[in-house]
């Protein structure tokens, strides 16, 4: 199945910029569909799960998350997912929402942020991080993005990850902006949002984390961009790694003040 | 979010689900006898096989039954389909899907006092039309609608 | 086992509206794994709901339920504060209760 899929995107990326804008009634037939999976999204059932592992005492430690602070002070959930990723003086890095509840894990449950990091997306740990992202990112449904960028290392970030999104390379010379840097790209019935744009990249960043409709499963943004850089035929980026969070940062920034977060999101 | 949904009952019985029901007087002895998953209706491969199999015979048209669902779904793991009847009485609804492996997705019955509306998601292998059965005053009524499935993206 | 359904039931005064989520695989029969052995079908077969006790939907499900399924539907009357209770069953004999106060 990964397969065939994959296939069919090196052959539908060959295509891309041939093909005619969509008919308008299978456009509107698509937002239909869409709007119809809007509600009963099944990511509640990662939110559900989340609220309580945020509250459950867990790991060697035996603590909960209850005092993670993940920007907005120890415990304060509400509107932190639109600030993220920012600077934290605690661990002198630009952390996003994936590696900033590492840090939690870590240091509140005793739970090792690095070999979480190692665990196979929709595992163990990671599947509780799916849970609590769902639950966190729900938590500032419906607020634009708004993330700071008063400190060096928020502007660095955001400066790495505007590279990062230009860089092209592999074997197909690829780069997240091939895909994502104009208006009016498809693959296939997919529209192609253009990340370099401030609407465009809240709808794009500002919807995951998001249950996946072709795998029943819950992605994460880290679990997101892996899969930008398996596309890319780049090698698969470490979990929660700089380049990532340098990514998000500029997805992020780009997004700010514009378009409301409506993650978690259904996607097909 | 809603706390509501914490006050849950944690069914550790080892008794069957109905079983279970039975016990707590919820439903009657009469009413789990009657219930039990209609493996035959489920497993028709062909649409007269399932119908017989529902005791549905050859169902009329009807302009009282409603089958909505998109016109083209981005994947045809998730469809949803809703069905409406006018109908009066109507005790049972079906919803089956032409050209999946087995025909018949779900079945509804509604007591009285339940509205004839009820919404579901469905999986469908391809493009096909999707059927509303309905069963109303003894009487069974079904409609179509054509869903068709698309190839979606890569990323998304 | 399996997780807790997400049950939301709202009366306007003269019907209740119940929509439920379900955590369930609703494995078809027909996938194959990785190594291409068959995965068995795993799905829920029957649900009831019922409102202050007594049955107000009895579903019956095939594995064309899609995964993680969901379902809406309404019923006559039904207060604020009454209770909605909605219990499955699958083809494993795995089943799972939970139950909301209707808003």
């Amino acid at each position: 199945m990964k397969n065939s899929t994959y296939a069919a995107c090196v052959v539908a990326s060959a295509f891309m910029f041939a093909t005619p804008v969509l008919a308008d009634a299978t456009a509107e037939g698509i937002a239909k569909y869409r709007e119809a999976l809007a509600e009963g999204n099944p990511a509640e059932l990662w939110e559900m799960r989340g609220e309580e592992l945020w509250k459950e005492a867990r790991g060697p430690k035996k603590a909960t998350l209850e005092k993670c602070d993940l920007g907005q002070g120890p415990g304060v959930v509400k509107g932190v997912f639109v600030t993220l990723p920012r600077h934290f003086a605690d661990t002198g890095r630009v952390q996003d929402l994936e590696s900033r509840l590492l840090t939690c894990m870590e240091t509140l449950q005793g739970i090792p942020a690095d070999e979480v990091a190692k665990t196979p997306f929709g595992k163990g740990e990671q599947k509780n991080i799916e849970a609590l992202v769902a639950w966190i990112s729900a938590e500032s449904r419906g607020m634009k993005f708004n993330l700071p960028m008063a400190h060096p290392e928020e502007k660095r970030m955001y400066e790495i990850g505007k590279r990062a999104f230009n860089y092209r390379g592999g074997t197909h010379d690829f780069g997240c902006v091939t895909c994502h840097g104009e208006d009016g790209k498809r693959i296939r019935l997919q529209d192609l949002p253009n990340l370099t744009k401030g609407p465009d990249a809240a709808r794009g960043f500002g919807s995951w984390p998001a249950y996946r409709v072709s795998s029943g499963e819950l992605w994460s943004m880290q679990r997101r961009l892996n899969d930008c850089f398996r596309q890319q035929r780049f090698p698969y980026p470490m979990y929660g790694s700089d380049v990532t969070v340098a990514l998000s940062s500029y997805l992020g920034v780009t997004a700010n003040g514009t378009v409301e977060s409506i993650a978690p999101a259904i996607k097909r | 979010m809603n706390t509501q949904r914490r006050e849950v009952l944690k069914s550790g019985s080892a008794a069957g689900l109905f079983g279970l029901l039975v016990a707590a007087g919820l439903i009657t002895t009469q009413q789990a006898q009657a219930a039990g998953w209609d493996k035959p209706a489920f497993e028709a491969k062909a649409m007269d096989e399932a119908l017989k199999a529902l005791g549905a015979g050859k169902p009329a048209d009807s302009k009282d039954v409603q089958i909505s669902g998109p016109d083209i779904a981005e994947n045809g793991a998730v469809v949803p389909v809703g069905v409406k009847s006018a109908l009066a009485d109507t005790e049972f609804i079906a919803i089956l899907i032409e050209k999946n492996p087995s025909m018949l997705a779900a079945s509804f019955t509604l007591p009285a006092g339940t509205m004839a509306d009820v919404s579901t998601r469905v999986k469908m292998g391809q493009t096909s039309n999707v059927f509303a059965l309905v069963k109303a005053g003894g009487s069974f009524y079904m409609v179509s609608k054509e869903i068709k499935v698309t190839l979606g993206g890569c990323g998304g | 086992m399996a997780g807790p359904m997400r049950i939301r039931a709202a009366s306007n005064g003269t019907e209740t509206e119940v929509k439920i989520l379900m955590s369930h695989d609703m494995e078809t029969g027909q996938r194959k794994d990785a190594s291409g052995a068959l995965v068995p079908a795993h799905h829920i077969t029957e649900l009831t709901a019922t409102h202050n006790g007594r049955v107000v939907l009895a579903a019956q499900f095939g594995p064309a339920v899609s995964k993680n399924p969901y379902l809406q539907f309404k019923f006559a009357g039904g207060a604020k504060g009454d209770k909605v209770n909605v219990s499955w069953v699958d083809n494993k004999g795995d089943k799972r209760t939970d139950e909301v106060v209707v808003a």
